[in-house]
């Protein structure tokens, strides 16, 4: 157990980015609306988050900074792709690309700075738990907090009638729309929910998980948070289990190491990148699972006068 | 245009006020005025038709009363009072309810689920299933509240929208060509429903092109033509002839008369073509033969969704069988071939979906010519010979009368009936030896129609072999020598379309196949549970 | 709102052309904006931001020499582009050609065969091909999203690259930096304009140019990708194939973007380093689409992407500016274009008043509207 728990913690902890993004991108493609920008999300709630830490000292601030950037983000993603009809492919692409420019830039000059976190509060008296507390008190609580965001989640599409309207409008919005729905509203607040989640995965990296920054801090995390969703096939179950999976991937090394072999770091590094190809693969040739599950509306844009 | 005397109305309580009434409602595209100055009057517990052919503005129309569309201009008002209908939620909230032609269900969630997210007042989904049981006992509409919605015959699915609409009371309940899709039996029961409806005090909007319908529901009818009301009737004393007029505006136009077409070689036949269905969605073929001669018309018939999709993608290639024999073109194996191979062999395939399958729309009439024309010295080395291109589409455009921007306008641009006189254009300009048409008339204007059926008549007398795959029964019985009916995967025989009435191919439509007039052989394949179960309204 | 969109009859061919024009003019603005903020005279900043880099010889070669990778690779992703195969590997491919290439040089450079060169070509041009032949097959196999199997890949070339440069081809001389030796003269590019350091590569854009024009606008199968990507029903409708497209899609992006490696190694850089390439693959996708995916568009959009490059260097010595302006631009001008192109299909109007129901119809109205 002692020999695990350290690798455990280590999964966790590198798995908790793509937990939120991934499941803020589900719940935004089970709308409808295909948003590939995530990377360019994360990177600008990162670099948001990073910001507000160095100059307040404050995680909370710095969070809702990320999330918020997060928004705006998924917002300016919103409007070419809801209300000006994008092609959401090309929109995702350009929200990706741009986010890449907009965090290299606003974070010019904090490369190779460092943040000092002190140990949360709330985590240092989580230790002090019987038993959980090995577990719980080395994990920051935006950690814990990401369980609380899945089963919220997870209520709110199988259980509550909004995420039933939710789940209308991605199958048909055309439908959704004749029996009185607000298609474009709806679609802009899962966008924006979406956005909010990602903002919050850069502020974990960012902020928690390295505490400094470089450019393209992010390393393709919003990437494989869109390929989690597919792999997941949109449900939140297994997109959590699919980002745990990522994370002790990502944290192979240690395994390594653990096991006496040496490899090049480089390989190891690749790792995440190539399980990501590789998961795709093995979901993505059962055609039926991924017809039956994608949401039907995924990509199209709507025109209510159409 | 319409000077409206609110006051003079208000004054006269003596008057029972009107269901709803409409002044003067205007809605233009940027293309062109699809309601213009219209006015509609619907009494209580009346069963109101709304005719007109189509692009005459029914369906513009119904979207505003409901909410969906917005008027340019005009009043509403509902039992006396004047009303504005911001959005279907307004709607409901009044008390209309609406019928869709293409259903507005999701078909990945159950019946229950479907009618919880119409209803207002959030239901739980319990207490509506003993709700939408006493509806279903009511007016004799059995659903299963649990059924998902994928899973349901079209008819299934209409009464889970009849449902859904009932379940608010409404006082005026909008019908959008709620018959195109059930067999003639279903239609009947259906009507059963209406009356009982409008005996209890709904209204009912009756939207159709289908004139002996509406003369045998209706009581007074609303005749709209591009986009103006051009007369108000109780069509139970007009004739269909004088429908069709007031409809149309002119004599409906005859067919030229087809040279006494005799049936030639075979050229295109289906041999046992079966095939597992494609995911849950999709129809799996049982053992379908089919034979065409030249200069014959085949019509198929059959509700949607029993296999045509499926049937037509066999036949053009898009789907490919593993058996080179189960399709044979002029004799030659082309179960195993590709589209443009098939059309080498002389096939030609008018799709059903206009707008982004047999043309494209943002793409112009000259690049939607080289979509299946290429073969006909379009390309030289690789390479597109423009000016060619555009002298064939200008001959499509000109041999079929298609109003249009000329050959650079986008396919986007023209009417439904003018696109699809250039689809069928340009397939018939390439003389192929067989043509399978797949719902050749849809949704485009009486003129269109009836020069698209000439020509496919003109086709077969010049000797090709003509399928066509059609919902629409009066369209094949005028141009069709034999027809089939396909249910549940499964062709019924052939029969001569001067030997069959309607009600035999409505049975048909549900699985049971009769046997071919004057033929003594029992009927070759016995239908089974599951073809009469998908069949089923 | 009181603005909504409404649908044109028909797509404007104004727009196409004009959307561009536009995303650049509100990058423009935005860019002053920024210039001002900074505290510079905004025009003048402009003036200095833009021509700056272009004041003699040497600065055009350079403008010539950035802009022919970007070019290069745009025409080949506009193959896939225009078929709706979205090949965001480019970055990737053009690691490859690098690494074969160089593979190549490092081997063969000091005997110095004529042959060195045209083999590095071909051989960084197939790498890369072979690259994008991976999604291609994974997607045309398995289904598998071409998108996100191509991007994966960028990131596993990097670390490839990396690990090449940081062990077995480090230069034993080169006081422990990451990076191999100088390559033999046998393996760069030959210098076409004096006294800087545009090379043959122009040519080799050009060529694709051309050939990228024959086929996507004159060619039976440049209509077909088009085809393809429009519409998969009518694609399967009319026979043409998506699963060729999707090989000739990504082949020839890789192709391009291999290519595009070679000229890097063998030309400015003239060694191998870690970082091969300041982000061409991703900002070639804005010269695609900047250059409305057509060729000779691609020319235009290519320098511009190229000058903006080069200003970001501009910024960061004159006007105080962090240098990754260029990458902000960049991403701007493809969201803004984006954002222009909803008028091709649609154009703006005021929403009708607010209570239509109350209005009488004007007669004029009537009048007006009919046919």
């Amino acid at each position: 157990m002692n020999g695990l728990l350290p690798i455990l913690i280590a999964t966790l902890v590198a798995g908790t980015p793509l937990v939120y993004a991934a499941l803020g991108e589900l719940v935004t493609e089970r709308s409808g609306v295909l948003n590939l920008g995530v990377e360019g999300m994360m990177l600008v709630g990162a670099i948001a988050a990073f910001a507000v830490a160095y100059h307040t000292g404050s995680v909370p601030l710095a969070v809702l900074a990320g999330a918020a950037a997060g928004i705006g983000m998924a917002l300016l993603f919103g409007l070419l792709a809801i209300s000006f009809k994008a092609n959401q492919v090309a929109a995702g692409l350009a929200l990706a690309i741009f986010g890449g420019g907009l965090s290299s830039y606003l974070g010019k000059s904090y490369v190779g700075m460092a943040l000092v976190i002190p140990q949360s509060q709330l985590s240092a008296a989580a230790a002090d738990i019987p038993v959980l507390g090995a577990l719980l008190g080395p994990l920051h609580p935006l950690v814990w907090l990401s369980w609380l965001v899945f089963a919220a989640i997870a209520w709110f599409l199988y259980r509550s009638r909004a995420g039933l309207v939710l789940r209308a409008v991605g199958e048909s919005p055309s439908a959704a729309h004749a029996i009185g729905y607000p298609v474009i509203r709806i679609r802009y607040a899962a966008t924006a929910f979406g956005g909010a989640m990602a903002g919050i995965a850069g502020a974990y990296v960012s902020v928690i998980y390295t505490a400094l920054w470089t450019e393209g801090l992010v390393a393709g995390r919003g990437w494989i948070a869109v390929a989690l969703v597919v792999f997941a096939t949109w449900r939140p179950e297994r997109c959590i289990l699919g980002a745990y999976l990522f994370g002790g991937v990502t944290t192979a090394q240690l395994f390594a190491q653990g096991a006496g072999v040496a490899v090049p770091s480089e390989l190891m590094s690749a790792l995440p990148y190539l399980a990501t190809v590789l998961v795709l693969v093995l979901i993505s040739r059962d055609e039926t699972l991924i017809r039956l599950n994608l949401p039907a509306s995924l990509g199209k844009p709507f025109d209510a006068e159409g | 245009m319409t000077p409206t005397p609110d006051q003079s109305l208000d004054d006269q309580p003596a008057r029972r006020p009107l269901r709803l009434e409409l002044r003067g409602i205007r809605k233009a595209y940027p293309a062109v005025v699809a309601n213009d100055g219209v006015d509609l009057a619907v009494a209580p517990g009346e069963i109101h038709a709304v005719v007109g052919e189509n692009g005459a503005g029914k369906s513009t129309l119904m979207k505003i009363i409901y909410g969906m569309v917005r008027p340019d201009a005009g009043e509403m008002l509902w039992e006396g009072r004047e009303a504005e209908v911001r959005s279907p939620v307004d709607a409901q909230r009044l008390g209309i309810g609406m019928v869709f032609q293409h259903f507005a269900l999701f078909e990945t969630l159950t019946v229950a689920e479907n009618i919880a997210l119409a209803t207002p007042g959030r239901p739980a989904i319990a207490d509506l299933a003993p709700r939408i049981a006493e509806l279903a006992t009511r007016y004799g509409l059995p659903v299963d509240p649990m059924r998902r919605v994928h899973s349901m015959s079209v008819g299934e699915r209409q009464r889970v929208e009849i449902i859904r609409a009932l379940l608010q009371s409404p006082r005026l309940l909008i019908m959008d060509e709620p018959t195109s899709v059930l067999t003639p039996q279903a239609v009947r029961r259906l009507f059963e429903t209406l009356r009982q409806l409008a005996a209890e005090g709904c209204s009912i909007l009756y939207i159709s092109h289908k004139l002996d319908e509406i003369r045998e529901l209706c009581e007074r009818a609303t005749i709209l033509r591009g986009g103006k009301v051009v007369g108000i009737c109780d069509p139970r004393a007009e004739t269909p002839a004088s429908l069709a007029r007031a409809m149309i505006g002119a004599e409906l136009p005859g067919f030229r008369d087809a040279a006494a077409r005799s049936p030639g070689a075979m050229r295109l036949t289906v041999t046992n073509l079966s095939k597992p269905a494609d995911g849950p969605f999709g129809t799996a073929l049982g053992g379908i033969s089919l034979g065409v001669r030249a200069g014959e018309i085949l019509g198929i018939a059959g509700v949607s969704g029993n296999g045509q999709k499926e049937l037509l993608a066999a036949l053009s290639g898009e789907a490919r069988s593993a058996d080179a024999t189960t399709v044979a073109i002029d004799g030659a194996p082309a179960g195993h071939l590709a589209p443009a191979a098939r059309r080498r062999l002389g096939l030609a395939y008018v799709p059903e979906d206009r707008q982004g399958q047999g043309a494209i729309p943002v793409l112009t009439l000259s690049e939607n010519a080289l979509l299946t024309a290429a073969r006909q010295g379009l390309t030289r080395h690789g390479l597109v010979q423009f000016g060619k291109l555009r002298a064939y589409a200008e001959r499509c455009i000109s041999s079929f009368d298609v109003r249009c921007g000329g050959p650079d306008a986008a396919a986007g641009s023209l009417s439904g009936g003018n696109l699809q006189k250039f689809i069928v254009g340009r397939e018939v300009l390439q003389e192929p030896g067989v043509l399978v048409v797949a719902q050749p008339t849809w949704g485009v204007d009486v003129g269109a129609a009836v020069a698209i059926r000439q020509a496919l008549i003109d086709r077969a007398a010049a000797g090709a072999a003509v399928l066509v795959v059609s919902e629409e029964l009066d369209e094949l019985f005028e141009i069709a020598d034999r027809i089939a009916v396909i249910a549940g995967g499964r062709l019924s025989p052939a029969y001569p379309a001067r030997l069959v009435d309607r009600d035999a191919i409505g049975l048909a439509m549900t699985g049971t196949f009769p046997p071919v007039p004057g033929d003594a052989a029992p009927v070759p394949h016995p239908p089974t549970p599951e073809a009469a179960h998908a069949a089923a309204p | 709102m009181p603005l909504r969109l409404e649908r044109r009859p028909q797509p404007s061919t104004a727009m196409v052309y004009a959307a561009p024009l536009i995303a650049v003019g509100a990058t423009v603005i935005v860019a002053l904006v920024i210039f001002a903020a900074a505290g510079h005279a905004p025009l003048d900043a402009l003036v200095m931001f833009v021509t700056g880099p272009v004041q003699d010889r040497y600065g055009v070669g350079e403008w010539l020499l950035k802009a022919t990778p970007l070019i290069l690779i745009a025409v080949g992703l506009t193959v896939g582009f225009r078929a709706g195969v979205w090949n965001v590997g480019a970055e990737g491919q053009l690691i490859l050609g690098v690494i074969a290439s160089g593979w190549l040089a490092l081997k063969f450079g000091p005997g110095g065969s004529p042959l060195l060169l045209p083999a590095m070509i071909v051989a960084g041009g197939l790498a890369g091909a072979a690259w994008a032949a991976i999604p291609a097959l994974l997607r045309t196999r398995f289904n598998a999203n071409e998108i996100l199997v191509s991007l994966m890949f960028n990131y596993v070339a990097q670390l490839w690259l990396s690990w090449l440069v940081f062990g077995m081809w480090r230069d034993p001389a080169g006081f422990n930096f990451p990076q191999s030796e100088p390559l033999a003269p046998a393996a760069l590019y030959p210098i076409i304009l004096e006294d800087t350091r545009l090379n043959i590569g122009l040519w080799i854009a050009l060529a694709a140019v051309l050939a990228g024009w024959v086929l996507l606008s004159r060619s039976y199968i440049g209509f077909q990708l088009k085809v393809t990507g429009l519409s998969d029903a009518a694609a399967r409708y009319a026979g043409f194939s998506t699963r060729r497209a999707v090989w000739l899609g990504m082949l020839a992006g890789g192709l391009t973007a291999g290519i595009a490696g070679v000229g890097e190694i063998a030309g400015p850089l003239g060694q191998i380093f870690p970082t091969a390439s300041p982000g061409y693959g991703y900002a070639a996708i804005i010269v695609a689409f900047l250059g409305r995916l057509h060729p000779i568009g691609i020319v235009f959009s290519g320098l511009l992407l190229s000058l903006l490059y080069l200003s970001g260097d501009t910024a960061q010595m004159s006007l105080g500016l962090p240098s990754s302006i260029t990458g902000l631009f960049q991403g701007m001008m493809l969201f803004f274009l984006l954002a222009a192109d909803v008028l091709i299909f649609y154009r703006i109007r005021r929403r009708p008043a607010a209570a239509p129901a109350a209005a009488p119809v004007a007669s004029a109205t009537i009048a007006e509207a009919a046919p």
